[in-house]
């Protein structure tokens, strides 16, 4: 039931925005998500309801977080070379 | 950059991997989740043979229609015979009941219809003038969307049959049971992208439990999973948020206080494990006309819990795994589901018989 993934916000109408997952595209009502949302932002979605608005700044601060334990723990861990940030594959 | 928030890369997840071999204690751990989408991305992506054979990962309650007790579906069924449309998810139509499931009563003609959201429900319920009931089954994720329907002026031949359930009171009870033997909890991320990290202090404090609200992307699970070992090796239990972007302290305040206006907390049985106090939702008063348990009594709805030879119990209290039943991938399949844990697509059994038998090997 659960959508792991963001998708993106390409049309809002009233309570009503149209979310794209990579070339499929759902509605998601936004009466339930209580912040503002815009085209182009990301929204989790679940059982057809908005629950979340994500930035794609959010993402890169994931990327930090995973870093930052990976620099603490030095001795063993290889952390990833400064071109990766960001590619999410 | 076309997914921005897809974190696979194999070097970081190496890199992780790494970093739980050195933070894992000589000791056997037990990592407990409870999240029916974590056990996904983690027997998709083979995520267990990233782990030393001394920490395990197991499935807890994490899959509300495995959980949902027999009773209600018991009552869903008659109230679908009775000539009420019976609106539910995908999975529920297949769980078993005492004697029949929900699609076993649309072969002999009842109106059982499969709907992706609560809205689908009120849609139907416009177009007839017939009883029309959703059955409403999730976690604090899915109840605010029925609180959303029934906020919104809902047409009258409308009803729902509640059997929300809450996360947090189930791991509590996870831990009095006999051979939980939990070392520390992955919460699940998108319920707590509603109720925020706040309803796990007290679990945490009170049972000196570590628990790291995790999100779905593969490194986030092997990030959860560092961050719980690094609490046990430093001996610091504590509530702590591996995923900041979806999941705040306070969550998602208006979805909370549409829950709050619905409904009211009380005791609800969870299948396999029995009742759990405060564990679940029920309608205000006020809400009353729309409660299909007010509105359609339920005397005579049997309930039996008990399905020879099938482990769920085991399996949704993190107890037992999927391969330690014997009915696993041979009387049990998702074609032929014994038991609800091979119904439920959150289910470990059917996620565990989709990747692969024992996805740890
Ligand atoms: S494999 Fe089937 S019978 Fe065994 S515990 Fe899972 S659902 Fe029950």
């Amino acid at each position: 039931m659960c959508l792991a993934a963001p998708g993106r916000v390409i049309a809002i109408a009233g309570n009503e925005a149209t979310v794209d997952y990579g070339g499929v595209r759902t509605s998601a009502r936004l009466d339930a998500l209580g912040e503002p949302v815009a085209v182009g932002d990301y929204v989790l979605v679940h059982t057809g309801f908005a629950i979340r608005r994500l930035s794609p700044e959010d993402g890169e601060e994931t990327l930090r977080l995973f870093d930052e334990l990976l620099a603490s723990l030095q001795e063993v861990a290889r952390p990833p070379r400064a071109g990766d940030v960001g590619e999410g594959r | 950059m076309t997914r921005p928030f897809a974190f696979g890369d194999p070097e970081r997840a190496r890199a992780l991997a790494d970093a739980i071999l050195l933070l894992a204690p000589a000791q056997r751990v037990k990592i407990v989740h409870v999240c029916g989408t974590h056990e996904v991305t983690i027997a998709q992506h083979g995520l267990r043979r990233l782990l030393p054979e001394r920490v395990e990962i197991l499935e807890g309650p994490g899959c509300p229609v495995c959980v949902t007790p027999t009773r209600d579906i018991d009552l869903a069924v008659r109230l679908a015979e009775a000539g009420a449309i019976l609106c539910t998810f995908g999975d529920m139509t297949r769980v078993p009941g005492t004697r029949r499931t929900l699609e076993d009563a649309r072969s002999t003609g009842a109106d059982v219809r499969t709907v992706l959201s609560a809205s689908e429900a009120v849609a139907i319920s416009r177009k007839t003038d017939r009883d029309v009931v959703f059955f409403a089954v999730g976690f604090e994720t899915t109840a605010p969307m029925t609180a959303a329907i029934l906020l919104d002026r809902p047409p009258p031949n409308l009803s729902v049959l509640v059997s929300h359930k809450l996360i947090p009171p189930a791991m509590a009870a996870l831990l009095g049971l006999p051979g939980a033997e939990v070392s520390g909890y992955i919460a699940p991320g998108h319920v707590s992208t509603v109720i925020g990290t706040r309803p796990y202090e007290a679990l945490s404090s009170e049972h000196r439990m570590p628990v790291v609200v995790g999100g779905f992307e593969p490194l986030d699970v092997l990030y959860a999973i560092a961050l719980v070992l690094r609490q046990i090796r430093d001996r610091s239990p504590r509530v702590e948020n591996a995923y900041p972007r979806a999941v705040t302290e306070e969550g998602n305040r208006r979805a909370q206080a549409m829950m709050a206006e619905v409904f009211e907390v009380s005791d609800v049985a969870w299948r396999g494990i029995g009742t759990i106090p405060a564990s679940g939702l029920a309608l205000r008063e006020r809400f009353g006309a729309f409660d299909a348990r007010r509105r359609f009594p339920a005397e005579g709805v049997e309930g039996e819990e008990t399905i020879p030879g099938c482990r769920c119990s085991e399996v949704l209290t993190a107890r037992a795994v999927p391969a330690d039943c014997p009915l696993f991938a041979t009387r049990c399949t998702p074609l032929t589901p014994v038991g609800p844990c091979m119904v439920g697509g959150e289910g470990a059994c059917s996620i565990w018989f989709r990747y692969g038998g024992r996805p740890r090997l």
